[in-house]
């Protein structure tokens, strides 16, 4: 085993500490579960972790990997989001299990978003330059105000949708799944921390794989040169569009799990701030560097509820915080000193590769 | 309408149609003597009889720009460029681009700074889309395609100011080039499927055997873009080679190389040649590179071909001396 490990390219060893990263967070939250140690606000704020790390890494697929920068990830939740809560009620008769259901239903608020994606991505990728950016914010503002006026129910007959008022339904009993502005109401609570960790999984190992597939080279190489990748015969709009939608599907499946761990939700929950949130997630770990995501959006969740006590600095010290990092991240002399303190100290006799060339290991490329 | 009226026009479609057939002669003919007397030729001749076999045509030998080497002789050639040019606003960076490369043959586009050369390069892999000419890649005619799909073709090229895959490994950026030679789709890569291991490994031996040719086997997993200068244009040729072309575009392979570096390269083309069975058509200024391997040269200059031939033949042509010694002048 040991040998296996030590004969791997720094790529899949890199891959692996992620892995063994997450696994041991998994372990630890659920030894201080049981110790009853985590306080209340932090166990509510589980899921939501885990969407974040999820709405980080995939996020980070479209804007280190493929080098697009996109200003609404978070329309993508809310589709996946709307979408998992009615497909959760529509299903309700024919998978009783709550935890197939759940997984059902991120499945098609997963692929629901992807489809947005798609059809976003068709216009948008054959063009260059920051139209992504500009597109994606429209989009991002155009779903939440669509999902602001929708009114969805079920009942005997079937699910319902209007876009004018819960009246326009024309129900026959049943009951109202979104209701306009007010959002998605009286939502089953299917989500778990289990599933969320699963999740996690599920959305690392998409990535990566991806990352170190002949696909996963085409896009990274798109964007570390578009003329070249071109001239090496890639099909540049196909491997843009390629990261597009997997990161939208991955967004999709999050936002349904992250409505199904509430009673209720607005659609104004999944606005450009809550994007922005996500950018600062990716920027702050690392642009391409997905540890760096799943350990920021960690950090940043919970810094502002343990910072509860002392809530009046609460803001501040969080500002702080991000000024700092940026500051860390961005300063060549600062990461020089990493480097060098980081090449020393993994000088082991196996690692003959040149030290501090890449010094997140094969995935850093920001 | 009658119906004599209509057979008649019947036949004066057939005569016209006939006389369709006749356009490549017509062609040839234009290109000859230029547009404005073959036009006045034409107006004499049909002004005689339109439905009579035209009895006036002057038929002239086509002045063929074909020069290739004797063994590529009954060849397609690898490459034919016929009266390609661009235009940039106003400025017609390439004009009437003639070249014939043949099917093994190492073939130079030389000229002085601004001639155009790297922009027939971009021509040729379509970066740019031509505003006139045609171009065959291996008798195939490329018009309209995308820079993948002539790649795809069999055209491979590296770039003057160096576009590696800078944050890659070398083997990655090699692998990059491998992309239409192994296939594995995004399934099989994203689950692991039996197909993607397959796939790595032959990306793997591919690349590995690719590097071997410029002896960079044992620097597979540098990050390219921290390879010194002369390596990476090394690196770029290995990953163009990757593509499997049957034209390798060199866009001053020599550019910032010491001199053994250089007469390595030469040796390098020259073996890349006899081992592929590829043409190559190089950009160079090194004049000792460029006459020492090429077996045909293009001069150009203000985006026109001024002389072409085999180095010898270049090396006596009045205007090449001109064109190079004019450059000397304005830079000193
Ligand atoms: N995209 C473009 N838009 C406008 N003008 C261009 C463009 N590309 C090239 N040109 C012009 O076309 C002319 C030829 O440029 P090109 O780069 O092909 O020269 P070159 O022969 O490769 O020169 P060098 O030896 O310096 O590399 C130059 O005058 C250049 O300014
Ligand atoms: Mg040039």
């Amino acid at each position: 085993m040991i040998e296996r490990i030590k004969k791997m390219g720094r790529a899949s060893k890199s891959d692996l500490i992620t892995y063994a990263l997450v696994a041991a967070a998994f372990i630890i939250v659920q030894l201080l579960l049981m110790n009853g140690v985590i306080t209340s606000s932090l166990r509510g704020q589980l899921v939501p972790i885990c969407v974040y790390i999820v709405m980080a890494m995939s996020l980070n697929l479209v804007v280190g990997i493929s080098g697009e920068l996109s200003l609404g990830h978070a329309g993508f939740m809310s589709i996946g989001a709307f979408a998992g809560v009615v497909a959760a009620s529509a299903l309700t008769g024919f998978i009783g299990a709550p935890i197939p259901r759940l997984l059902a239903s991120m499945l098609i608020g997963g692929i629901l978003a992807g489809a947005a994606g798609f059809l976003i991505g068709i216009p948008v990728m054959r063009l260059q330059g920051d139209y992504l950016a500009i597109v994606t914010l429209a989009f991002g503002e155009i779903i939440k105000n669509i999902l602001n006026n929708l009114y969805v129910g079920i009942d005997g007959a079937g699910i319902h949708i209007s876009f004018t008022s819960v009246g326009a339904l024309a129900m026959d009993g049943g009951k109202v799944i979104i209701n306009g502005p007010q959002g998605a109401v009286d939502i089953e609570k299917l989500s778990t921390f289990a599933i969320g960790f699963a999740l996690v999984v599920f959305a690392l190992a998409v990535i990566l794989n991806l990352v170190r597939s002949r696909s996963g080279r085409a896009i990274m190489a798109v964007r570390d040169n578009r003329i070249a990748a071109e001239s090496v015969g890639i099909n540049t709009t196909k491997y843009r569009m390629m990261a597009f939608v997997v990161s939208a599907f991955l967004a999709g499946m999050a936002g349904a799990l992250y409505a199904m761990n509430y009673s209720s939700i607005v659609p104004k929950k999944f606005d450009f701030n809550t994007s922005i949130l996500v950018l600062v997630f990716v920027v702050l770990g690392g642009m391409g560097n997905i540890r760096g995501s799943i350990i920021s959006a960690t950090v940043l969740t919970i810094l502002p509820e343990a910072l509860r006590p002392i809530a009046d600095y609460r803001m501040l010290l969080y500002a702080i915080v991000l000024i700092a990092v940026m500051l860390v991240s961005n300063s060549t002399h600062l990461r020089m000193l990493i480097d060098s303190l980081k090449a020393r100290l993994r000088r082991d006799p196996d690692d003959d590769g040149p030290a501090g060339e890449a010094p997140e290991g094969g995935e850093n490329v920001g | 309408m009658g119906l004599q009226e209509k057979l008649r026009r019947e036949a004066r479609t057939l005569a016209d149609k006939k006389e369709a057939k006749a356009t490549p002669e017509s062609k040839a003919a234009r290109a000859a003597e230029g547009r404005g007397t073959y036009k006045a030729q034409q107006a004499a001749a049909t002004g005689t009889s339109e439905k009579k076999r035209r009895v006036g045509t002057k038929m002239v030998p086509l002045p063929s720009d074909y020069i290739v080497p004797e063994r590529d002789a009954y060849l397609t050639p690898a490459l034919e460029c016929r009266h390609l040019g661009i235009d940039f606003g106003g400025l017609h960076a390439v004009e009437n681009f003639n070249l014939t490369v043949g099917k093994t043959e190492i073939a130079g586009l030389i000229g002085p700074n601004g001639a155009g050369k790297t922009t027939v390069f971009n021509l040729l892999t379509k970066v740019y889309q031509p505003t006139r000419g045609t171009i065959l890649l291996d008798g195939m005619d490329t018009a309209h395609m995308s820079t993948d799909k002539v790649c795809q073709l069999g055209i491979a090229r590296t770039f003057q100011n160096i576009r590696l895959f800078p944050s890659l490994t070398v083997e990655e950026n090699v692998m990059i080039g491998l992309h239409n030679q192994v296939r594995c789709g995004m399934w099989s890569g994203i689950f692991r499927a039996p197909r993607y291991w397959l796939a790595e490994r032959e990306f793997h031996r591919k690349s590995l055997e690719l590097l071997d040719v410029f002896g960079m086997a044992d620097q597979a997993d540098a990050v390219a873009g921290s390879l010194p200068y002369g390596a990476q244009r090394r690196l770029e040729i290995v990953r163009a080679l990757a593509t499997d072309p049957k034209v390798l575009l060199l866009d001053e392979p020599a550019a910032g190389m010491n001199p053994s570096e250089t007469s390595d390269l030469m040796d390098n083309i020259i073996k890349i040649r006899d081992q592929f069975q590829i043409a190559v058509l190089l950009i160079e200024h090194d004049m000792d590179l460029v006459m020492g391997i090429c077996e045909g040269i293009v001069v150009l200059n203000f985006g026109k071909v001024i002389a072409k031939g085999t180095p010898d033949q270049v090396q006596a042509n009045p205007q090449v001396i001109e064109a190079y010694l004019g450059v000397q002048d304005e830079e000193a």
